[in-house]
């Protein structure tokens, strides 16, 4: 018995160590793609990253964190290509020299949700920035992401627009992702701004309905970056552009274009590839 | 409680439906935290037993730490295992990253302290004078360390079980020095996350059931193990 217990540990030892060898022998061509956690969250990545890999025989590993957490491993060389939504970080960074070549790759839409009798009175309201101030007079809780991630930041534009500081009792930062926040919005019944392909995704669990829609500012525009080779010693300056141009090439782009439509009825992204930002969303 | 139902009947499906990814996840994790533990076991043992049975200057400063370091929260060493790994950091010369290898010396770095503190433990408990004893017979000092190893094996089962139970089932460390990379460094308790994120409950439920079920099956032959082996008490009434 002794004996057999003895060969079985040493038969898994000998198993492991090969095992992590093998895994040493990856392929050479690894590419970081750093990006928010709505491409991971609504499985477009799931989708579009195998087909890159095939194409090119590239090796990418996504690290999907908030869109400022995105941005800046990138800006430290930590990363080779960036997929965000936060135009106006985006822009600074640009700025900065710390990222090149901005392209715009898609986009969806943000909306409003909240309790079904809506104590704020938003319901009828079109604009925005008029129901977020509505919902601050009235106090009505809103949940906020609180993560410096995309969606996030874009939150903080509206409120500033809207000349409020958000302060109080009512006003819940979570510091989570979309889904949880979502999840937490809908615990306590409260207001929140959300992506709507992660609130489409999570549409079971959450009963609150869109409330506000449409306005422009509520567009939420992704965009491909790659990362100055001047920001690190070990970035992969081919294959992130590698990945840039395949997130605007018309077949990636195509594909942009159905996702979705199997699983939710309508497509989550919009692809704009080649477009400028002031004829998004007319 | 229609969702826990539905996550079991989602965990059976998942596992014996033939889902490649899960039985990937699953392997991936094994593997990583079996490593881990092999490793933090080859350190922490030795440690353990040089702590408990010799005395030197600051001592009891390296005996704090050992016992500091069993409470490691797994995102405080992540964080700072990412810090030296990333491509900017001391060590990110060996591009280690969001690997295997990464996740495997942050789990070594939680770990290890755990095995050498209990190591430590169960040998104290052991009686100096059979350490005399043993020499008296004619031990020699390797044949000694190997017997008092023996006499200690049942806390030092406690260790090993200790020790994996921690890695197999943080959370912080392998997120943040693995970044849940799909087939690549996507284990159990980081694709759960990732599952909850995307509200995929059932599935999510069905990955913590398959991560309990492991830590369940690997506990019990080492409970059968160890407890084979313990000396029966007399009735005592």
């Amino acid at each position: 018995m002794r004996k057999i217990t003895l060969t079985f540990v040493i038969a898994l030892m000998v198993y492991l160590f090969a095992s992590v060898v093998a895994h040493g022998a990856e392929s050479k061509g690894n590419i970081i793609l750093s990006t928010t956690t709505s491409t991971q969250d609504s499985g477009l990545l799931d989708v579009l990253v195998p087909l890159f890999e095939k194409q090119t025989g590239y090796s990418v590993k996504t690290i999907s964190v908030g869109t400022g957490q995105a941005l800046v491993l990138a800006a430290r060389g930590d990363a080779d290509v960036v997929l965000v939504h936060a135009p106006s970080l985006e822009k600074k960074y640009v700025a900065e020299g710390k990222l090149l070549n901005r392209r715009l790759v898609m986009y969806n839409d943000f909306v409003i949700i909240g309790p079904k009798d809506d104590p704020a009175k938003i319901k009828s309201v079109k604009s925005a920035l008029a129901a977020l101030k509505s919902i601050e007079q009235t106090k009505a809780r809103f949940v906020s992401r609180g993560d410096n991630s995309g969606t996030h930041n874009l939150e903080k534009a509206l409120w500033q627009q809207a000349g409020i500081q958000p302060k109080g009792a009512w006003y819940i930062e979570s510091g989570q992702g979309m889904g949880a926040t979502l999840g937490i919005a809908n615990e306590k019944n409260a207001y929140t701004l959300t992506d709507r392909g992660t609130y489409l995704a999570l549409r079971q669990r959450v009963t609150l309905p869109i409330l506000v829609q449409g306005d422009k500012v509520l567009l939420n525009i992704y965009s491909v970056m790659e990362v100055n080779p001047a920001n690190g010693p070990k970035i992969n300056v081919a294959g992130g552009k590698a990945f840039a141009d395949f997130m605007v090439s018309p077949q990636t782009q195509t594909v942009i274009k159905s996702f979705g439509t199997e699983k939710f009825g309508q497509s989550l992204f919009v692809p704009i590839a080649g477009k400028r930002e002031e004829e998004i969303g007319g | 409680m229609q969702l826990i139902w539905e996550g079991t009947v989602k965990a059976f499906e998942l596992v014996f439906g033939g889902n490649a990814e899960v039985w990937q996840i699953t392997g991936l994790s094994l593997k990583i935290s079996g490593i881990a533990t092999l490793v933090s076991l080859l350190l922490g043992i030795p440690l353990g037993i040089a702590l408990a049975m010799t005395r030197f200057p600051g001592r009891a400063l390296a005996v704090a730490s050992i016992n500091t370091g069993m409470g490691l929260p797994p995102v405080v060493v992540g964080l700072f295992a990412s810090i030296f790994l990333w491509r900017s950091g001391a060590l990110g010369f060996l591009e280690l990253i969001y690997t295997p290898t990464a996740m495997i010396i942050a789990q070594v770095i939680i770990a290890f302290p755990i095995i050498a503190g209990l190591t430590m433990a169960s040998f104290q408990s052991l009686n100096p004078n059979l350490g005399l004893q043993l020499l008296g017979i004619g031990a020699s000092k390797p044949q000694l360390l190997w017997l008092l190893c023996k006499e200690a094996r049942l806390p030092l089962l406690a260790a090993v079980m200790a020790g994996f139970g921690g890695v197999i089932s943080e959370v912080g460390a392998s997120m943040m020095v693995g970044g849940n990379v799909r087939g690549q460094t996507r284990v159990l308790t980081t694709a759960t996350v990732l599952e909850t994120g995307k509200g995929n409950f059932d599935i999510a439920i069905a990955l913590s059931l398959i991560l309990l079920a492991l830590s369940f099956a690997l506990n019990f032959v080492l409970t059968h193990i160890q407890q084979r082996e313990q000396l029966r008490w007399p009735k005592l009434s």
